[in-house]
């Protein structure tokens, strides 16, 4: 539901990247997701074509890396995919695990940019 | 035209987190402990936090409360008849509260300043989507649900329950009518945070509410030196 905010700070932390690469093209932006971060790809990629309008991000595409959950366990020191959010259980050994190493990232990766060659 | 590929490795929420990191040191230094309560519309988050500013305000406690709205000052004005000082937030259409707000809002509030206060507890806007991504620098996070909302509302919600620090059952006072099996509740709750402290609790009978106040207490005097 907060999508299209989420959008306006990545629009907002793009531009002042791009703003050093003058008359620079955005092309694609690139994020990590967590499975938990509680962001919605169809909803944010909706909100993307209203951001982007009139800054050097427009026509830009949204590239979305969901990263599963991955859980450290107390009891056998393992570490391990969740295979579902409906159960926090080391996948190894079945006990409760609470310690979450991956899955709230909510980050601009990388973004693609054409830029404009010095004229010497 | 060349192509670059240029890293960021940048949290989008990071101008959030950092607000949140330095109102978290302000509130310790402070030495108040602060609660964000979150839950769904209608969890019954305001007549919960009314009886515990109420009773917590009868024990010689200094409390105030911070509550999120879209509109209105309705809830705040519920607030007050504990006698705690409370300040609305209207968000406009914003379906959570964010560090911004809580910082231009602590700024503005007349007569109420940190170190004054034992406790803060700030009423996010009802919602269990949106808050679990906004950090507000609070030390204890408490997910709240009633008797009413189905048993299976942790499974629903795992994001905000399994980011909760505290859990609240309310409106325990009518569980038998409403069919609510309670073994299953917490074994939800229990499956999506392990280890949790769950509170069962009546804001109109006053039950459980014994142990939430303890359990303030206990926790104000082990976080704030």
């Amino acid at each position: 539901m907060h999508e299209l905010s989420i959008a306006a700070s990545i629009v907002d932390a793009v531009t002042e990247t791009v703003s050093r690469y003058p008359g620079a093209r955005v092309k694609e932006v690139r994020l990590r997701v967590g499975a938990m971060a509680s962001v919605i790809e169809d909803s944010l990629q909706f909100c993307w074509g209203i951001s982007v309008e009139g800054t050097p991000l427009e026509g830009s595409k949204l590239v979305v890396n969901i990263l599963p959950v991955v859980v450290h366990c107390a009891v056998c020191g393992k570490q391990g995919e969740l295979a579902s959010l409906q159960s926090f259980r080391c996948p190894h050994c079945g006990e409760p695990a609470s310690d979450l190493q991956q899955g709230r990232e909510l980050e601009i990766d990388s973004i693609e940019i054409d830029e404009v060659e010095e004229t010497v | 035209m060349t192509t670059r590929i240029v890293e960021l490795r940048r949290g989008i929420l990071k101008k959030n987190d950092e607000l949140a990191a330095g109102l978290r040191s302000r509130f310790t230094s402070a030495g108040v402990l602060v609660l964000n309560l979150v839950s769904s519309p209608g969890t019954g988050k305001t007549a919960f936090l009314e009886r515990t500013l109420r009773e917590l305000r009868a024990k010689g406690s200094k409390v105030a409360a911070l509550v999120g709205d879209l509109e209105t000052d309705n809830d705040a004005r519920r607030l007050a008849a504990s006698g705690a000082p409370v300040r609305q937030i209207n968000t406009h259409g914003i379906c959570h509260l964010d560090a911004e707000m809580i910082d231009k809002h602590l700024g503005a509030w007349e007569g109420v300043t940190l170190p004054m206060l034992d406790y803060l507890f700030i009423e996010n806007v009802g919602n269990l989507v949106c808050p679990s991504s906004y950090d507000l620098g609070e030390k204890i996070r408490v997910a709240l649900l009633s008797v009413t909302e189905g048993e299976d509302k942790p499974l629903k919600y795992p994001t905000l329950f399994n980011s909760a620090d505290a859990a609240v059952i309310t409106k325990i006072d009518i569980a038998e009518p409403c069919g609510f099996d309670r073994e299953l509740a917490l074994k939800n709750i229990n499956e999506i945070r392990p280890g949790i402290r769950v509170f069962e609790t009546s804001a109109k009978t006053g039950a459980g509410m014994d142990a939430w106040l303890a359990y303030l207490a206990a926790e104000r005097a082990a976080r704030i030196v």
